[in-house]
């Protein structure tokens, strides 16, 4: 009754419930898709999720479910590294070869053989005929050959398998992954709404006298929010080696938002918070800005938003000196702390991924340095950090 | 009742199938996707080829969602009560209906189209809850209960501007239109323009896929630019081989303005156009 299919989308993080699946099952029963897989697929679609976001989480599990793989569990657990199955070679086989190549038993096998190999196999895997990995012709993997292969994840080469479900179109869409510049725009919403809180309220001229007409002439006013922007941001980024390409990103999300904020500051830094920071990076060791200037400049009704990976030697965060780039009298904590004591609202977004952060020291200092308050620089992310922001 | 799309409007098939759930468990279908990409259209199309009346209401973002049931004018109320017109006794005389009585009232099943729901206030789906739920309302003013005849076809926009409530999303059947590949634009082109030259339609689209490729754009041309700036194409006459001839070095294709409707990415196209003469040299 397709409860295992609710189950796996529900495991899968698709928000069912129980509303849509009878939505479903009635869309079913008038018939809107018989006996077409394909169509089938759509309608479910339509019926149980309502988001583009979601799409891909869906298809990923449809795809699970249809290759009858009940245990959902064991298999979105084992998410597969992305360059695992990076095609970067391919066995081009003969057609005697392809004739060789027995097929192993039937799906029931295969499924099960498939589970005990996952269990059984720790690292990336290519070519051969046992593990699971990329060119093979082991029945399971990606882009390899065998008559009744288990695909996962990745194109396939000889056409067997190809399903709407499988080409993972909505992926982009998916808000847990990183910023780009498919979802910027999105972003760019969510920042907006932010620049838009914290406004007074004024008279609602239209409203007012129409409910002091309905009070048969008897003044009631009416209020409205202010509709102008009082977010203050100042904004730091962490600029070279791994952070460029990010911060590129961000600044291009902040500065398209500017003209919303009514004030909104940048400054550069390299790795970790000290006495300097900067506003021209090419000028980077002429004019440097004291941080102390800046505590004192930028009121406690400044919001401050920090966008670096924190990843670093942890010494950079707590000896004094410990700076790559020069002698620094104070270590960053103690900037940072003066920095958290300034300011209120203060968050770190982090393009790491967050499933990293606790095995990078620094990272966990960072964090525990601005309480918590570290977001990763994803759609989600983003999200939570401004609302966080706004409160 | 099957909607396969018109001779002015191509529906794929996850589109087409959204609409056929819509149509037969009568809900709400609600439609996101790029701007430009026929959302808005849709209704209009469904309308047509199921031969319905289409009433539609255009969402602004000081739309109030009591404006769609009806609106209960108290200034004229009390200005004729101070005139001492006869008026003034029969509340009915101002209340005024909206979108949504309209559709209740049509004699009928009818397409109401709810655009660009996203813009309004953020409490405004889930103010319309019931009444898209039950498909009836009631009038505070004189007593009456409305209650539609026949259930409307309810198609409703957003552009994502907002985050839609998830009460309002269970109640909805939700469909993405991804913007349509290359097959799919051949066919949405050939509908527009029968008579178009094979070759010109297929100079055309690669120009304009290339342009969608070009990374940093602000406002990527979508499937309403392309078909505005054919449009533009064919008045101008321009000869067959404008587009054919294309070389890296004029990489503004004729007649951007329709595709491009910001003028940084002119500069953006402009600047690339440059470098790719700078090399060339």
């Amino acid at each position: 009754m397709l409860l295992n299919f609710f189950d796996g989308l529900r495991k899968a993080g698709v928000p069912v419930s129980l509303q849509e699946l009878l939505t479903l099952f009635s869309a079913l029963d008038e018939g809107l898709a018989f006996a077409s897989v394909d169509d089938f697929y759509l309608l479910a679609r339509t019926c149980l999720v309502k988001d583009e976001k979601y799409y891909d989480r869906f298809d990923r599990a449809f795809a699970l479910y249809f290759q009858e793989l009940e245990s959902l569990d064991q298999a979105l657990e084992f998410l597969l590294p992305e360059e695992w199955l990076r095609e970067e070679f391919r066995k081009h086989l003969s057609d005697e070869e392809k004739a060789q190549i027995e097929t192993l038993g039937g799906l029931e096998k295969l499924i099960e053989t498939f589970k005990e190999r996952l269990a059984e196999q720790k690292a990336k895997h290519k070519g051969g005929n046992k593990w699971i990995g990329t060119g093979g012709t082991s029945p399971f993997g990606n882009a390899g050959y065998h008559p009744e292969g288990i695909r996962v994840g990745g194109k396939s080469e000889n056409r067997r398998a190809v399903k709407v479900w499988e080409q993972r179109e909505y992926r982009n869409l998916d808000d847990s992954v990183e910023i780009g510049t498919r979802n910027i725009k999105v972003a760019l919403r969510r920042l907006r709404q932010f620049a838009r809180a914290g406004a007074h309220e004024e008279l609602d001229l239209d409203d007012t006298i129409r409910a002091t007409a309905k009070n048969a002439g008897l003044l009631d006013l009416k209020m409205v929010p202010e509709r102008h922007n009082a977010v203050k941001l100042l904004v730091f980024f962490d600029v070279g080696g791994s952070m460029d390409s990010h911060v590129k990103l961000s600044e291009e999300l902040f500065s398209a938002v500017r003209t919303e904020f009514k004030h909104l500051e940048y400054y550069y830094f390299h790795n970790m918070l000290y006495e300097y920071v900067w506003q021209d990076n090419k000028l980077r060791h002429q004019e440097r800005i004291n941080t102390w200037d800046l505590l004192h400049k930028y009121g406690s009704d400044y919001k401050v938003i920090i966008v670096g990976d924190a990843s670093m030697s942890p010494f950079e965060i707590t000896a004094p000196g410990g700076s790559v780039d020069f002698f620094n009298e104070e270590p960053g904590a103690v900037w940072m702390k003066r920095l958290t004591d300034t300011y209120e609202k203060v968050v770190w977004l982090n393009p790491v991924k967050q499933n990293y952060w606790e095995y990078t020291h620094s990272i966990r200092l960072v964090s525990q340095l601005v309480q918590g308050r570290m977001y990763p620089l994803t759609l989600a992310g983003l999200e939570e950090a401004v609302r966080y922001l706004a409160r | 009742m099957k909607f396969t799309g018109t001779d002015r409007y191509v529906a794929t098939d996850d589109l087409r199938m959204a609409v056929d759930a819509a149509v037969t468990l009568k809900r709400p279908l609600l439609i996101k996707g790029e701007p430009g990409t026929g959302k808005t259209m849709l209704a209009e199309e469904v309308a047509a080829a199921l031969g319905l009346p289409l009433i539609a209401w255009h969402i602004k973002s000081t739309t109030k969602a009591q404006q769609g049931l009806y609106e209960y004018d108290a200034v004229s109320r009390l200005r004729d009560s101070q005139l001492g017109s006869d008026k003034v006794h029969d509340i009915g005389n101002y209340i005024r209906k909206g979108k949504l009585w309209e559709a209740f009232e049509a004699g009928g099943r009818c397409v109401l189209l709810i655009d660009e729901v996203d813009k309004a206030d953020i409490e405004f789906p889930n103010d319309l809850l019931l009444e898209l739920d039950r498909m009836e309302f009631h009038v505070y003013e004189t007593g009456e209960t409305v209650r539609a005849t026949e259930r409307p076809i309810v198609i409703i926009t957003s552009n994502n501007e907002k985050e839609l409530p998830d009460a309002f999303l269970r109640r909805c059947f939700f469909h993405f239109i991804k913007f349509p590949d290359r097959e799919t634009m051949e066919d949405i082109v050939r509908v527009h323009f029968p008579d178009l030259k094979k070759n010109l339609v297929n100079e055309a689209l690669e120009v304009f896929f290339d342009l969608r490729e070009i990374p940093g754009l602000k406002k990527k041309p979508s499937t309403s630019e392309l078909i505005d700036w054919l449009k533009l194409l064919l008045s101008d006459d321009l000869p067959d081989d404008i587009l054919k001839n294309r070389d890296p070095t004029k990489a503004v294709p004729p007649l951007y303005g329709a595709l491009l409707k910001n003028e940084q990415d002119v500069h953006l196209l402009e600047k690339l156009a440059f470098m790719a003469r700078r090399e060339s040299r």
